[in-house]
């Protein structure tokens, strides 16, 4: 399909406001000047609507297509939260103005849907309190690190080192060594952090571990209790990467569970639309003695029950984000929870567990399932053994022929040839049920008629396409190649 | 049961498939001392009734108020045809595009937000777009850190002074020398700049138009860092590049902006868009993700991620950053905006919005014993000084349906006197006319 540079016909009007009556250098000086234009594209209204529309309809969206995308959550996004992101009163409002004099007064809707959704997610996961600042799942794992190490340094402790298990998401070990921590890897057991791993590493150079819990593989950390007891031991801090929220809302608080720092990713549990690849939010809970290291600025009530925001906390690690994070994906988050409530939610993770579960029994007598128990939102299989010379990879593509999004693939690292699913409790069993026959369909095929599959896919607008020479062309933009 | 379609009898089946008797043994493995202490969250509510709560949260915001608002974040107009087109859910209920073939659509848009991008600012390579235009900054300073293994910067005081906070909190534990060079009256200060820079100097780091709205060429300043080995770092405004010098003239090396101006809304600062532009030399080193264009095994064009090596996911803890997301609708929302804009549309909102700001800076002049920070060229922002206090003449035309500006006091000691006037090509002269009015009544 023609670029959008290509379909480009010099002239030709598009949207343009009205005519102005100066050149640019009726107020600047020849030199500051632009020299040529910029080369966008001309283009009728017409010509970029049905473009895009095209575009579109070589993608797969969950309105669409299932998605049982393991870690992922990719669940059906509410219509009704969209309209509310889009209210004037919350589109049209500028980020500077609370920090005019007395101007929190212009801005009390805004301030009471961040500190009721600060609010509500401590109740949700039983931590002190939240920031809304950080912008995606991995902003809030370094916003976590930073809060650990202000922790730390404001006690006079040394600690250099943060500790994440082999299944751990690649984001936590990158966030960690980014935040200054130098990272230390501990191998899982049974497909679970092991006790004796982590009493072979742990020291008082620890500031944290970083854990996922139910995790990768989808199952529940079982010597949590043991666990927590040895990093609060030294005085680390344990930290909860949030990805997987979705599996234990009303079963398990992290807070209750000794968890002090915690992420949430706002797009996956309560539901806000990927986009592609964002916007997303990563909020952030901390315990009662982490709550002076949040980032500023914070939303409190006045004694006159007014919102305000503060900036003086002199222990704080300072601003994460220019303003108060992704300020439209918390409106849906928070519209999502209002709409749930407290059923609603427990409902959620119960019903996510559910069809994991099913899916599961399902499937494990076409693929191995290398811990194959009661998972809960998600379970890993593995593709090794279906037949010779027939990988993962082979699997997602002939998925997608079939209309499905393809789980994830080769994550987490400890699984060979692994393939995570993650059906979601929004799908009903319609679904679930075709997605199982389908895969079990493919999977024959691959060990009768193996060639279809490894040049699958066949559907799609491209068949597999060259990675290699994308990484060593680096044609990039339309211009350079 | 909101968004969870099954019935009674279908979690029975679904149940007895598992072989269990319900659902709570599914969550056997959680031991009873550690179920949640409370769940105290209010009972659900209908679609309606969420609605109308939230309206009435929204309808709490005063928005009626005549904003002269800006200081980076600028309320431009967009075609209705950007959000018709971003709301189709094979977009915006879309996922990472890590499977290409199924994701073409999402790929394309980034390979030709990219180009937009590139030839926007006439620099080499883009990202598909970082969290927003201050952690954008940040991560150049990153790349410039990587780039040259060395662990100063210097940066202009001059740059919006709300970046320079959340660079200090990313950089503190980190070992590197924050060098800031104080303005000269609103300009940036191209000797100080040149004097502080060293052999240990990673990169400089300027704005154009800087916080106070000044336009200036960077050219000679950046020749300078080159010459030191160091790089060069510049914070831009799209909507004003369709006329101004480029970075990419003046020799930047890196060059970073906020997207919001490129259509999308204010919404009380996010979600908003980094934008992220290199040099061929330096994109191994730039954070985030990137598209390329490839062939199928037929040889046909397509799109993937590329350059994945960079990663957090493949490289871990040695990835160039933790970033694995890209604002990708925001970006979309930018490329769609700037296609039906084109050079000609883009170029008419930055000219109005300039005639809007020359005619406000001369109807102020008008009055008594106000004056310009500086006689610099100024595009749709501008600083005013005032016999009195800029908060103080902020507070009084707010009581009357005016935000004449940003107080410049609040960042800046010795500006208290300041405000930072924006204009974008959604004013009107009659507005205009009443903000100058009410600041002359002021007397």
């Amino acid at each position: 399909m023609k670029t959008v540079f290509e379909q480009s016909s010099p002239g030709r009007e598009g949207v343009w406001p009205e005519k102005p009556s100066s050149e640019a250098s009726d107020f600047l000086p020849e030199h500051l000047l632009r020299s040529k234009p910029a080369d966008l594209p001309s283009l009728g209204e017409l010509d970029v609507v049905r473009h895009f529309t095209l575009l579109s309809k070589r993608n797969f969206g969950v309105d669409g297509n299932f998605y049982p995308l393991g870690s992922c959550t990719m669940k059906y996004n509410p219509k009704f939260t969209e309209q509310v992101a889009a209210l004037p009163g919350f589109a049209r409002l500028h980020p500077v103005v609370p920090q005019l004099p007395w101007a929190s007064e212009m801005t009390q809707g805004a301030l009471a849907v961040m500190y009721e959704t600060e609010r509500l997610l401590s109740e949700i996961t039983g931590m002190a309190e939240y920031t809304l600042h950080p912008m995606a799942g991995a902003h809030g794992e370094l916003t976590g690190a930073l809060i650990m190490a202000a922790y730390h340094a404001d006690k006079g402790n040394k600690k250099t080192k943060i500790i994440c298990p082999d299944s751990a998401h690649g984001t936590n070990p990158a966030s960690a060594s980014i935040a200054g921590f130098e990272v230390i890897s501990i191998e899982s057991k049974n497909g679970i952090v092991d006790p004796e791993a982590l009493k072979a590493v742990i020291d008082d150079d620890v500031a944290g571990l970083m854990m996922t819990c139910p995790n990768t593989l989808g199952l529940y950390e079982k010597h949590l209790p043991e666990i927590v007891k040895m990093v609060h031991d030294v005085d680390a801090l344990l930290y909860y990467d949030g990805a997987n929220l979705n599996a234990i809302l009303g079963k398990l608080r992290v807070g209750d569970a000794g968890f002090d720092v915690v992420h949430l990713n706002l797009h996956k549990t309560f539901a806000t639309p990927h986009g592609g690849g964002g916007p997303g939010s990563g909020p952030v809970g901390v315990c009662e003695k982490l709550r002076p290291y949040l980032p500023v600025s914070r939303v409190v009530v006045d004694v006159y029950g007014r919102y305000q925001l503060k900036y003086d906390y002199p222990k704080s690690i300072g601003y994460v984000a220019p303003f108060y994070g992704n300020f439209g994906v918390v409106l849906k988050a928070y519209a999502y929870i209002l709409r749930l409530g407290k059923e609603g939610l427990i409902r959620v993770s119960e019903n996510a567990v559910l069809a994991a579960n099913y899916m599961r029994k399902q499937l494990e007598d076409v693929l191995e399932i290398p811990y194959n128990r009661v998972c809960m939102h998600e379970f890993v299989a593995s593709a090794h053994d279906v037949a010779e010379h027939i990988r993962a990879l082979d699997l997602a593509k002939a998925l997608l022929d079939k209309g499905y999004h393809a789980p994830t693939i080769y994550f987490p690292l400890i699984v060979k040839e692994a393939m995570m699913f993650e059906p979601t409790e929004t799908e009903n069993k319609e679904t679930l049920d075709e997605f199982i026959a389908d895969l079990k369909a493919i999977i024959e095929t691959a060990k009768t008629d193996p060639e279809s599959i490894t040049h699958a896919p066949h559907t799609m607008p491209v068949k597999r396409l060259d990675e290699t020479k994308a990484a060593r062309a680096m044609e990039i933009t339309h211009d350079l190649g | 049961m909101p968004y969870i379609p099954h019935t009674d009898s279908e979690i029975r089946e679904m149940l007895n498939a598992v072989g269990v008797s319900s659902i709570e043994e599914l969550f056997a493995e959680i031991p009873e001392d550690m179920r949640p202490k409370s769940f105290d969250v209010p009972h659900g509510m209908t679609e309606m009734a969420v609605l109308r709560h939230m309206e009435n949260l929204a309808a709490a915001n005063d928005i009626d108020m005549v904003s002269f608002l800006g200081a980076g974040f600028y309320d431009h107009d967009s075609p209705a045809a950007a959000s018709a087109l971003i709301s189709r859910g094979e977009f915006y209920t879309a996922y990472t595009p890590y499977q290409p073939e199924s994701s073409q659509g999402t790929l394309q848009a980034i390979f030709e937000y990219q180009t937009a991008i590139t030839r926007l600012f006439e620099m080499e390579c883009s990202n598909a777009g970082v969290y927003d235009g201050g952690t954008a900054l940040y991560e150049a300073i990153m790349m410039a850190v990587r780039a040259t293994k060395r662990r100063k910067v210097v940066i202009s005081e001059a740059v919006n002074p709300i970046y320079r906070i959340v660079i200090s909190t990313y950089t503190k534990n980190l070992k590197l020398e924050l060098v800031t060079v104080p303005h000269v009256q609103g300009r940036t200060n191209f000797e100080g700049l040149v004097d502080a820079i060293d052999d240990k100097t990673a990169c400089v780091v300027v704005q154009n138009p800087n916080f106070f709205g000044c336009v200036q060429d960077f050219t000679e300043l950046f020749n300078a860092a080159k010459a030191l080995g160091a790089l060069s770092v510049m914070s831009g405004y799209p909507v004003l590049q369709s006329v101004i010098k480029t970075p990419g003239a003046m020799g930047a090396d890196i060059c970073v902006a906020e997207g919001q101006s490129l259509g999308l809304p204010l919404s009380f600062g996010g979600p908003y868009l980094g934008i992220m532009t290199c040099t061929k030399k330096l994109v191994r080193q730039m954070p985030g993700r990137i598209a390329g264009r490839t062939t199928d095994v037929d040889g046909k064009t397509g799109y993937v991620l590329t350059l994945q090596a960079r990663e957090q996911h493949i490289r871990r803890q040695k990835a160039t950053s933790n970033i694995c997301s890209n604002q990708a609708l925001c970006a979309l929302q930018t490329l769609v905006h700037l296609c039906l804009l084109g050079d000609e549309g883009l170029r008419r909102q930055a000219l109005l919005s300039m005639e809007n700001a020359q005619y406000a800076a001369a109807q102020l002049m008008e009055l008594e014993g106000v004056r310009l920070l500086n006689d610099a060229p100024f595009g749709n922002e501008f600083t005013v000084l005032f016999p009195g206090r800029g908060r103080e003449i902020c507070v009084s035309l707010m009581s009357r349906g005016i935000i004449p500006g940003f107080p410049t006091g609040r960042y800046y000691k010795g500006l208290e006197n300041g405000l930072l006037v924006c204009c974008t090509e959604k004013h009107t002269r009659a507005e205009i006319d009443e903000m100058v009015e009410l600041i002359g009544g002021l007397a």
